[in-house]
């Protein structure tokens, strides 16, 4: 029982970072069309800025430094992701190979720059007490991963409320739907494109730090390596549906954990992509798309 | 009279290449070692295996339009069906290379008759799955026949003894560089071919193929299949020059550069793709080894670090050709010979 729970918590957990890091490619690739290979560098690069930035604060207790941590982290991934709209996407408008190609030229560049900087080993990281620490919930677990879990359902609830509830949330979704139209009817659909990248890079900078207290260090390929299993999460749960992807971000972390503890390690990756196979073959828009 | 020039030129470069092993030229800068030495010849061997699998990237990317995420897969198990069949079953090499001729058909034959029931980004992500699965196959070192993350080196006894040893490099050098040629010539002579211009046709519009009353599913898995057997081709000359297989060559990464280099060079072009991958391999090597340099030691370390990684200057590279040069390497000579004419 203990170990169901560990697991179911661990996955859980594990999701929550697929998620926050699925959520803003799924946007990005609803209203744009455009397959963004760098939000794994948003991802590194906030995790360094916030660590570095949080080490090099004078006073306070660790608290303080964490939370200033995530603050850093969240507002260099959205900085940096609205600054890659604007300088390297924007120019190649309906070049969607090119916009694709400028974001691999870029996680290329900056996971080598964060390697060249910082080393390739892992950073130890100074974390609160209370994160390292457990709590008995049929079993001991890890407060990171707790910590991991709410912030991942704060920021669905946050984005589900901008997307239903604001002007610019009706302007996304519309352009999901129908970018032309959107156009058409004199919307500025820009400035919505440098909104979902901004939006995305601050889900994947708080991704960043999380996933820093989660495995208790940080190296500059974490970034590149959730990528692709989010890429997996976005595909399994419908490019363009912020649901699909906290529904498939979910299955994928559950089923990833579950497998590789009762099965070899490694089997859990496996079936990952194999059920990523199976449901595109039967649904090629996946579980929440349209199918197209 | 361009043609005769033109082929005169291609003879003389042809000659060159296969002379180069007993040149003892040395060009300080461009090659760390004399031309003729060993080394030279390994690091240019290398760079024709990945020209030939940039071109075969080309093939099914630049020519037919799909964009496959999935290569590394067959490039990998060229080197790994015949790394295993020599080192855990203790064949010999041209029973091992059967081996993989046959594995190498059927796998791109099977892999792809399902892939390409999808399009677009499903086709995209079906063969990034397929080929992230064989890549954690790899990793897991099932009944310890890949060898996990270590990977797998060849020993001197798996093979004859022309391929063994720093003195017979050069004839490693040749297979390379025969390879290069071959797949130049099959490469030409598919997209030049009937069902090869039936594939351009699909990349430009695969709607207006089937109007046409084309079956583009079968046209699509004859450039997969052709693309993949020779992407294979190229792994197991690989796998001769280093010696072993490793892990890294069935990664998502590992396709990722197969982009860069085809994107580098020049989509849709052969020669293009092939200087792609020349170039990009030439440039992570010699980056590395230039990156040591005094000159560059000295300089203060804001300039010091990004210039010592050479997939940074690669990137970045990359994304001013992608932002200003949207043909590449090939689109900018070409645009240069257009000019000076």
């Amino acid at each position: 029982m203990s170990t169901i729970a560990l697991l179911v918590i661990t996955g859980l957990a594990l999701g929550a970072l697929y998620f926050l890091i699925a959520s803003g490619l799924s946007l990005i690739w609803g209203l744009m069309r455009v397959l963004n290979f760098a939000h794994g560098a948003f991802f590194t690069v906030a995790s360094y800025c916030a660590f570095i930035a949080a080490a090099a604060l004078p006073a306070g207790g660790p608290w303080l430094h964490f939370l200033f941590a995530v603050a850093v982290g969240v507002g260099v991934g959205g900085v940096f992701a609205a600054l890659t709209e604007v300088v390297l996407v924007r120019p190649l408008y309906e070049r969607h190979v090119g916009q694709v190609l400028v974001t691999v030229g870029l996680a290329l560049a900056t996971t080598a720059l964060v390697q060249g900087g910082f080393g390739a080993d892992p950073r130890q990281l100074e974390l609160p007490v209370w994160l390292t620490g457990t709590t008995t919930i049929f079993a001991a677990i890890p407060n990171s991963r707790l910590l991991t879990i709410a912030a991942a359902a704060l920021v669905l609830v946050l984005l589900r409320f901008f997307l239903q509830r604001t002007r610019y949330g009706l302007i996304v979704r519309a352009g999901v739907e129908n970018r032309a139209m959107v156009s058409a009817l004199g919307i500025d659909v820009q400035r919505a494109f440098t909104l979902v990248f901004a939006i995305g890079g601050m889900a994947a900078g708080l991704a960043g730090v999380l996933a820093g207290a989660y495995y208790g260090t940080i190296d500059p390929f974490r970034g590149t390596a959730m990528l692709l299993f989010a890429f997996i999460v976005v595909v399994i749960g419908g490019l363009g549906s912020v649901t699909g992807s906290a529904v498939a971000a979910v299955i994928v972390g559950l089923l990833q954990q579950f497998l590789n503890f009762y099965a070899a390690a490694g089997t859990g990756d496996f079936a990952v992509v194999v059920l990523l196979a199976v449901v595109l073959l039967r649904r090629p828009g996946g579980l929440f798309g349209s199918a197209t | 009279m361009r043609p005769p020039i033109r082929a005169i030129a291609v003879a003389v470069v042809l000659a060159i290449l296969v002379a180069l092993p007993w040149a003892h030229v040395s060009l300080p800068g461009v090659f760390g070692d004399p031309l003729g030495s060993p080394g030279t010849l390994n690091l240019l061997g290398l760079c024709f295996v990945f020209g030939a699998l940039a071109l075969t990237y080309d093939l099914v990317f630049g020519y037919t339009g799909l964009l496959s995420f999935g290569h590394a897969l067959y490039f990998a198990s060229g080197v790994y069906v015949t790394a295993i069949a020599l080192v855990r079953w203790h064949w010999d090499l041209p029973h091992a290379i059967a081996l993989t001729v046959v594995v190498s058909l059927l796998l791109p034959i099977v892999l792809g008759s399902i892939c390409l029931r999808v399009r677009d980004i499903p086709f995209a992500m079906v063969t990034l799955a397929f080929a992230q699965a064989a890549s954690i196959l790899v990793l897991q070192n099932p009944g310890g026949l890949t060898g996990g993350e270590e990977g797998l080196p060849l020993g001197a006894e798996s093979l004859p003894a022309a391929l063994v040893g720093v003195v017979n490099t050069r004839n490693l050098y040749w297979l390379a560089l025969a390879l290069l040629l071959v797949t130049y010539a099959v490469g030409w002579w598919a997209v030049n071919s009937p069902p090869g211009r039936v594939w351009q046709a699909i990349r430009e519009n695969e709607r207006r193929v089937e109007v046409l009353g084309l079956d583009p599913y079968r046209y699509k898995l004859g450039a997969f299949v052709l693309s993949g057997f020779l992407a294979s081709a190229a792994g197991v000359v690989y796998l001769l020059l280093q010696g072993g297989a490793s892990p890294t060559v069935a990664t998502a990464d590992f396709t990722l550069a197969l982009l860069v280099m085809v994107v580098l060079g020049g989509v849709g072009t052969l020669w293009g793709a092939v200087l792609g991958g020349v170039v990009y391999e030439y440039l992570d090597f010699r980056l590395v080894a230039l990156s040591g340099a005094p000159a560059i030691q000295a300089l203060p370390g804001i300039l010091r670090v990004p210039l010592s990684e050479p997939l940074f200057i690669l990137g970045v590279l990359f994304i001013v050709l992608v932002l200003f040069v949207p043909g590449g390497l090939a689109g900018f000579v070409r645009l240069v010979a257009v000019r000076a004419l």
